[in-house]
């Protein structure tokens, strides 16, 4: 497992990887939102545990088409699904190697991009910990979205309609609790929600995304 | 002891029945090579042996945990050099050490090399090395032999020769002649799931369908 882990990220930091790629559209789009909506600090401020989140949604889904597609086409996922490694622990590690790419960079920028956005001080925390509890579950509920749509040409789109919807739970209470730190109260409970949602994915979706591999390899 | 025993196999493919009513055994020390035209089933029946998918019908006794599949694609990866593609499969399967597979392979020149730098028959010996440090029993082979030149293939033959004295077996489909005249072939054309129903055969003349 642990030499699988290692060769995901070692493929996502070599040329042609990816590394960073969501990190810098996550940039891109704190950068545009001052552009679209004016410099007024009270108005970003108002919107930015909204407009943090979504970036880190989008930017986290841009590269889970990677996490299996790659391996599908040259072959990679017939031999690791005849290899002793169990499918289910296959599909934990690499959502793991994603969150470690695209999440955990996203968690450790985000207080620089909520400076560029006029987030209140007192929010910073809410943000880094909403994000930290929460993109693992982003990552688990891509990997079995990317499962279902191995195989397919063009797959990227398909995949993005059947994601995007249960990613709803984790962006209501990520961005609640920023939004309640912002305010200057307290967040505890939306992240508390959170974080149960985050364990149930981290529970049953590498079961859910073998089933769904194992199908797709017939 | 047979490693493989396949009692009635009957495989589909998109749904069509490809072959049935397949028997064979594999024993240790054994080759068998599968013969048969394009779409016969050979992939799907091969597939099917591995366990990456449900036979239609019948029964194949075989250790999941036994058989080291190779495909048409090599699952290699171009960013990695050969040495860093061999030795993840190495830690994956907990197979030998790789030198033994690289050295049988011809492959010691290219160790450091990235796999997206090799040419075909280079990838194709690479996708072969990877048998080896699987260190596993049953060589499960699709056209192992594709893009490989005579003196590979020769290369390839010695392997597989050295497999079997060492208590493997291997269950292969190639169309090309591997010297190696031990191997027992079985041709799927009679176990043609359309040739067997007489119903789905296209009539062999004109009088025949309209006489």
């Amino acid at each position: 497992m642990i030499a699988l882990l290692m060769r995901d990220l070692r493929l996502a930091t070599r040329a042609g990887g990816g590394f960073g790629l969501g990190l810098s559209f996550f940039l891109i789009v704190c950068t545009l939102v001052p552009f679209g909506v004016g410099p007024q600090g009270d108005t970003l401020a108002r919107i930015a545990p909204g407009i943090l989140w979504v970036g880190a949604l989008l930017a986290c889904l841009l590269s889970l088409d990677r996490i299996f597609a790659l391996d599908w086409e040259d072959g990679s996922l017939d031999l690791l699904a005849t290899a002793p490694l169990p499918m289910e622990g296959a599909v934990a590690v690499k959502a793991a190697a994603h969150w470690i790419t695209t999440g955990l960079p996203l968690v450790l920028a985000a207080p620089v991009f909520g400076v560029l956005l006029h987030l209140p001080a007192a929010a910073q925390p809410w943000l880094v910990g909403s994000l930290l509890l929460g993109t693992p579950a982003l990552s688990m509920l891509g990997a079995f979205g990317a499962a279902l749509t191995v195989g397919l040409r063009r797959g990227g789109l398909l995949m993005s309609l059947l994601v995007l919807p249960l990613y709803i739970p984790t962006l209501i209470f990520g961005a609640e609790a920023v939004r309640r730190g912002a305010a200057g109260l307290d967040g505890t409970t939306p992240m508390v929600l959170m974080a149960g949602i985050t364990l149930a994915v981290l529970a049953a979706m590498p079961f859910a995304a073998a089933a769904a591999l194992r199908v797709n390899l017939r | 002891m047979a490693l493989i025993s396949v009692r009635g196999l009957a495989v589909s493919r998109g749904g069509r029945r490809a072959v049935e009513g397949v028997d064979f055994d594999l024993a240790a020390g054994e080759a068998l090579i599968l013969r048969g035209p394009n779409g016969i089933g050979k992939t799907t029946l091969l597939r099917t042996v591995a366990g990456l998918q449900p036979a239609t019908e019948g029964s194949i006794q075989a250790d999941p945990d036994a058989i080291a599949y190779a495909a048409h694609a090599d699952g290699l990866k171009g960013a990695l050099s050969v040495a860093e593609n061999l030795r993840f499969w190495r830690e994956v399967f907990g197979g030998p050490a790789i030198d033994r597979a690289v050295a049988a392979m011809n492959l010691s020149d290219l160790v450091s090399r990235p796999a997206a730098m090799l040419s075909a028959g280079q990838k194709r010996r690479l996708g072969l090395a990877r048998l080896l440090v699987t260190g596993r029993p049953v060589w499960v082979l699709d056209e192992p032999t594709v893009s490989l030149d005579a003196g590979s293939v020769a290369l390839f033959a010695d392997a597989v020769r050295a497999h079997l004295a060492q208590g493997g077996a291997a269950l292969m489909a190639t169309h090309i002649e591997l010297g190696l005249p031990e191997a027992r072939v079985l041709d799927l054309g009679p176990f043609c799931a359309d040739a067997r129903r007489p119903a789905a055969r296209a009539p062999a003349s004109f009088d025949e369908a309209f006489g």
